[in-house]
């Protein structure tokens, strides 16, 4: 392709190759080592290191998991879906678009994760699946607000329309959180609690093990982040050439 | 500001003058709406029809169904016609249309609720009086706040396929704590002791149509730029 058909593409970078020839997917390899080596450390530390918890036992271990999952998806995850549609509707850049569809993603998937490994958490100790308890709840319906979210963005077709519609949608869901969560708070100690707040006081060789596990999960946020833009740029990428091609074509 | 509402009305009654002429799109909310009360209560013993927790439910999925539709035919009908261009071209700020379409598809919602809400009294005995009335005030509020996220979001489904379910599946999660503060009204207006169980559930929901107003005015122009 000569240079000038490459530039009327706008704005695309060519990563061309990286290490050994091989394709440049990886957008930052020393982050990826780091995280890969950060969960690998985390999981022998969650199985063998941390000790057994004297009542609930080894399920109490899925613990280690399900709370870093917890706090990605509704911590940063959601957070940057938020921030990074702000910024799209102020700059009209679609990496914005790119970065905040990549959150909303790996937002859902640490919050599946989160409701998957709850329950089988809460079956064991507390006797039950599920309790209407207000972090669950309000969890769930995050869980909802968010594919609907994945699910806007599916369907409609992609460009500077859709980006300016989901970032919308973005903004009003992580207006609504709040609202959510107060209802529910609301409707909840106004009624019996059932079940006791499951809190406990941590040994500091467990709080040791969470921290840990919270980084490792922390720098897995952010490699995905990465190589989902990185994806997704490649993707709209290839769209335009072929687009490109089809044209040279028809000519 | 009274120009503003002058012209949305202006909106809202044009929508609702195309509604009222094709009858048959309310007509079918409405029987909708019935059909839900009836087939939930064939779910309900006699025993446990009665009580003020399963009628709420009934009373919220019968609301919904037709309300969520209201909310839908705003920006649909307007797409089938292809007058959704000619309306963006309207020489008023977009903040106006979506009020237009924020109140047309609110008195729709309350229109159907209010049916919805006689059928059910009929239906499930339910005593006429000042609780019934303040009911009433609650399909109001909750008219107004599913109008007000709906038609937001019918605003940004409506380039899209499959718009219809996805419409309401990116709404009701939205309308959780409206939904919840609703539910805790109708289940104290509805029970024994009528204004006991009320507390705080009203404040909530004025609270919550206040601010999804707030944001659907504020945000609104980027949707249909």
């Amino acid at each position: 392709m000569e240079p000038s058909r490459q530039r009327s593409l706008g704005g695309w970078r060519d990563y061309g190759r990286g290490k050994w020839g091989l394709p440049a997917i990886a957008p930052t390899p020393g982050l990826g080592a780091l995280a890969a080596l950060a969960m690998i450390f985390a999981t022998i530390a969650a199985l063998w290191w941390a000790p057994t918890e004297k009542t609930m036992g080894d399920v109490q271990r899925l613990f280690y998991f399900h709370m870093p999952s917890a706090w990605i998806a509704l911590g940063p995850a959601f957070t940057c879906v938020f921030g990074f549609s702000i910024a799209y509707l102020a700059k009209r850049s679609l990496k914005w678009d790119r970065y905040a569809a990549a959150a909303a993603e790996i937002g859902v998937i640490f919050t599946t994760i989160t409701l998957i490994t709850g329950p089988l958490w809460a079956k064991p100790v507390w006797g039950v699946y599920w309790t209407w308890e207000p972090r669950l709840t309000t969890t769930l319906i995050l869980w909802f607000i968010y594919v609907g979210y994945l699910l806007l963005r599916w369907v409609a077709p992609p460009g500077h329309k859709r980006a300016r519609l989901v970032a919308v949608y973005g903004i009003v869901g992580w207006i609504d959180v709040p609202i959510v969560f107060l209802a529910i708070w609301l409707w909840r100690t106004v009624h019996p609690r059932l079940l006791g707040s499951g809190g406990f006081n941590i040994d500091p060789a467990m709080l040791r093990v969470l921290l840990l596990c919270l980084g490792a999960f922390t720098l897995l946020f952010l490699y995905l982040l990465f190589v989902r833009v990185r994806m997704m740029e490649t993707s709209a990428r290839l769209d335009a050439l072929t687009a490109a091609h089809e044209e040279g074509e028809g000519r | 500001m009274s120009t503003a509402l002058r012209q949305a009305w202006t909106i809202a009654r044009k929508d609702l003058r195309c509604e009222l002429r094709a009858a048959s799109g309310i007509i079918t909310m409405v029987l909708l709406g019935f059909l839900v009360v009836l087939v939930f209560s064939f779910s309900l013993d006699p025993g446990t029809r009665d009580s003020a927790l399963a009628r709420s439910g009934v009373l919220w999925a019968a609301f919904l169904f037709p309300g969520l539709i209201a909310v839908g035919r705003s920006f649909e009908g307007e797409k089938e016609v292809q007058c959704l261009e000619g309306l963006l071209l309207c020489p008023v700020e977009r903040t106006v249309i979506y009020l237009g379409k924020l109140i047309s598809s609110a008195i729709l919602a309350l229109a159907s609720g209010f049916l919805v809400l006689i059928f059910f009294t009929v239906l499930y005995n339910v005593g006429i009086g000042l609780p019934w009335l303040a009911l009433l005030g609650v399909i109001v509020l909750v008219a107004l706040g599913l109008s007000a996220v709906g038609t937001l979001s019918a605003a940004i489904t409506v380039s899209v396929r499959a718009r219809g379910a996805l419409l309401t599946i990116i709404v009701l999660p939205l309308l959780v704590p409206l939904l919840i503060a609703a539910a805790r009204c109708s289940v104290s207006l509805l029970g024994q002791d009528p204004w006991g169980g009320l507390s705080f559930w009203p404040i909530m929901m004025v609270a919550f149509d206040v601010i999804f107003l707030a944001v659907g005015v504020a945000i609104f122009d980027f949707v249909v730029e």
